[in-house]
């Protein structure tokens, strides 16, 4: 479910990797803040841990089997944001080391699995965690998440015009929900036990605030409905046309790559704005980037 | 003269209210190298914990005259250079350079100072060619060497070395051993292994339940506890 | 296994391998910007413009050819799977522009890893940006990727010597063991911080200056990305 580089239009995975380096960024600045020092090699463990786990085999059906995806475990061990982390880690490794997933498309990827995945598993368990159901929100903690991601990648595809035709879509649908629940199965059995070997692991959170992971979970399932709803990309046009802000982003932003034409989006806003908006994205990057390397140097020179 | 360390009655529990720890009293002078012998789960390695406040039970513990609480952490652990079973646990830096220089600049020596003494450390055991490598691209052997240069690189008084052969074949024990006696520190080493006792310890305490329950020359105290693998082995 | 063999290629020490990873990375992200930029009527020429690229900096860097080419085939499954649903929802040029935009950016991103060793590109990515806490856990979860796979292999041959593939629950207690000892091996990497005066977070030791190479590297690279997209226009 790791979307390679190529797959995302440019103003799609512009605006995920702009999303997920704020949210990343908040989440880190808030890690540091909250973590004491032991829990930086608790977290970098706990990440070679979920890589390493997946070499363990469970027996699903006749002659298949599966494997742990962790994002839930993560989530119920080391609370959203740590786990957020974590995950963010392992897909920036996954990228890197093992071409698992794209670079440019790591964003994508982050927001998919690191920060939708984990807010759909914090809900559940936040909730009924401690309670009667604590079972049930074991693995619904565990398969939402995979429905999440897979229901965003699914949507990001269409919306980067990668056609999905109802039969494709249905298909992978299933086998992603088959997935959930072999990931939900797999979650409650090791926790259990874990729950045999030390109480204290795996403890249902009493506090904390769920309204970051309500927002989150909320405009996932917004931009799914109106994503794979409407017939877009006259929504999106029509929206930018009512907005009025269609014509001004067409002269501002075709600055720098004039009468250049994006084939990927079948949409004239979106077709006339993302080249120019990616090279306002790119020129701001590497001159942010060059700015940052040079006042560094002359920091460190002096 | 003064003992380096000295440790009067000391007890300890887990928390599930296991007794690991039940009264041990214990002593190591200046130059002296003493070996901790004992079962698994006799209460070795939660022993060296104490010497530099990694864990706190009921008791005293000084070193070098301190003793060991929150006000004396930081200088203590500068004193007793801590060696661990596993290096792989040891070793969490990227680079061998980087591990061994860990420590210096965790002393607020400026970077090259704390290069500086990492390299010195390195060569001092051997690996000065290994500097830029990844700890997993190391043997065994090596691994150790470096762990010991990451600590030798605090210019530690006290060496305490917690099951050092672990994984070690034969010539690189051998190594150990003569880089050991090398070294001019007073050392503590936790082992079960008899041989390596005999040839890198001056003198020998036994672990039982959580008591020392005799101390002395090495090979009395491996005859007196038959710690010996073969029975009749004389 | 995979990550012995790039480590092996990025400490190689051609004039790719020496440049700074701050200017790899900024190159590689341009050139992946442009190519996600170029539309399918520009596509060939782009795209045999950035194989040339990735074949004379393997070239360049010493690097097996076809090894590292293989390497970057691992993004195919994927691709070709959805190319082949686009070719037959009637969108061929949308199929072609997924394998090629996908294999040609795995292979990219794998000449940069490939020339640059681990702790330089989390340096270098640090350096950028990404939030230290972020880096760290980066930097921890690769220096123990391999050490705790390398347990779950062996309990995976060991519970196929006993019971052959094992039932779901045996599946779920092997899990929850190797989830065990790795809290306490981050309990006991916590130590040996602390052991070696830790109290704050690893710091980099010296910084590499972004020298002149560095600078027209970047420049080059840039320049390049940005011709790319203006000239792989229709």
């Amino acid at each position: 479910m790791h979307i390679p580089d190529g797959f995302l239009s440019t103003p799609v995975w512009a605006a995920l990797d702009a999303t997920s380096v704020v949210g990343v960024a908040w989440l880190s600045r808030g890690a540091s803040r909250t973590l004491e020092e032991s829990r930086i090699p608790l977290l970098g463990v706990m990440g070679a841990f979920v890589f390493a786990a997946q070499m363990i085999n469970f027996p699903v059906g006749v002659g298949t089997s599966g494997h742990l995806l962790g994002c839930g475990l993560l989530t119920f061990t080391l609370g959203p944001a740590a786990a957020a982390v974590v995950m963010t880690a392992i897909l920036a490794i996954q990228a890197l080391v093992f071409q698992d997933g794209g670079l440019l498309a790591l964003g994508a990827n982050v927001f998919n699995m690191a920060i939708a995945g984990v807010a759909a598993a914090w809900l559940p368990w936040r909730y009924l965690g401690a309670g009667r159901f604590r079972r049930l929100a074991v693995f619904a903690g565990a398969a939402l998440p995979v429905l999440v991601a897979a229901a965003l990648v699914l949507a990001q595809l269409r919306l980067s015009g990668v056609p999905l035709p109802g039969p494709i879509l249905g298909v992978s649908l299933v086998l992603f929900l088959a997935s959930a629940l072999v990931e939900g199965a797999i979650t409650v059995a090791v926790v259990t036990a874990l729950e045999k070997m030390h109480p204290r692991w795996v403890q249902a959170p009493r506090h904390g605030s769920a309204l970051p992971a309500l927002a989150v979970t909320a405009l996932v399932l917004a931009g799914v409905v109106a994503i794979f709803a409407s017939p877009l990309p006259d929504g999106l046009e029509k929206l930018a046309e009512q907005v009025g802000i269609a014509d001004r982003a067409q002269s501002l932003l075709n600055a720098p790559l004039p009468d250049y034409e994006f084939h990927g989006v079948d949409s004239d806003w979106l077709r006339r704005s993302a080249p120019g908006l990616a090279g306002v994205v790119l020129t701001a990057c590497v001159a942010f980037l060059l700015g940052r390397i040079l006042v560094r140097q002359r920091q460190g020179g002096a | 003269m003064t003992p380096l360390v000295r440790v009067r009655n000391l007890h300890y529990s887990y928390d599930n209210g296991t007794q690991a720890l039940r009264g041990v009293d214990f002593e190591l002078y200046p130059g002296e190298s003493v070996a901790l012998l004992g079962a698994n789960g006799s209460g070795k390695t939660t022993f060296v914990l104490h010497l530099n406040g990694l864990l706190t039970g009921q008791g005293d513990v000084e070193v070098a005259g301190l003793p060991v609480n929150a006000t004396h952490l930081q200088q203590i652990r500068r004193k007793v250079g801590m060696v661990f079973q596993d290096a792989d646990e040891q070793l969490f830096m990227p680079t061998v350079l980087e591990d061994v220089a860990y420590g210096p600049a965790n002393l607020g020596l400026p970077p090259e100072e704390a290069v500086h003494r990492a390299l010195h450390a390195l060569e001092a055991v051997g690996l000065k060619h290994l500097e830029k490598r990844a700890p997993y691209q190391l043997s065994a052997g090596e691994k150790r060497r470096a762990a010991i240069a990451g600590v030798l690189a605090m210019a530690p008084e006290i060496l305490v070395l917690d099951e050092p052969t672990t994984y070690l074949d034969p010539p690189a024990q051998r190594e150990l051993i003569r880089l050991l006696a090398a070294l001019p520190q007073a050392k503590i080493i936790v082992t079960h292994d008899a041989s390596f006792a005999l040839a890198a310890a001056h003198r020998a305490v036994f672990f039982q339940q959580g008591i020392i329950a005799a101390a002395g020359p090495v090979p009395e105290i491996l005859h007196r506890f038959r710690w010996t693998v073969t029975q009749h082995s004389e | 296994m995979h990550h012995v063999v790039l480590e092996r290629w990025s400490r190689g020490a051609s004039a790719l391998h020496r440049l700074d990873a701050r200017a790899k990375l900024i190159a590689l992200f341009a050139l992946l910007v442009a190519l996600s930029l170029t539309p399918p009527a520009g596509l060939l020429r782009a795209a045999a413009f950035l194989l040339a690229v990735v074949l004379s900096g393997l070239v360049c860097a010493r690097l097996p050819l076809t090894q590292l080419l293989l390497r970057a085939a691992v993004v195919l499954p994927f691709s070709a799977s959805v190319a082949l649903v686009s070719w037959f929802a009637g969108d061929p040029s949308r199929a072609i522009s997924l394998l090629l935009k996908s294999y040609l950016s795995a292979s990219l991103v794998l000449l940069v890893v490939a020339t640059t060793p681990m702790p330089d590109l989390l340096t270098g990515l640090k350096r950028l940006g990404l939030p230290a806490v972020l880096t760290l856990v980066i930097q921890f979860v690769y220096r123990y990727l391999f050490v705790i796979s390398e347990q779950a292999q062996h309990m995976r041959l060991a519970s196929a010597a006993r019971l052959g593939a094992g039932g779901f629950r045996i599946s779920a207690g092997a899990v929850a063991v190797l989830f065990a000892r790795s809290l306490a091996r981050a309990e006991h990497i916590h130590w040996a911080m602390l052991a070696r005066c830790g109290v704050s977070t690893p710091r980099p030791l010296l910084a590499r200056p972004f020298g002149p190479p560095d600078v027209l590297f970047t420049v080059c690279a840039v320049a390049a990305a940005a011709a790319l997209a203006i000239l792989s226009r229709p």
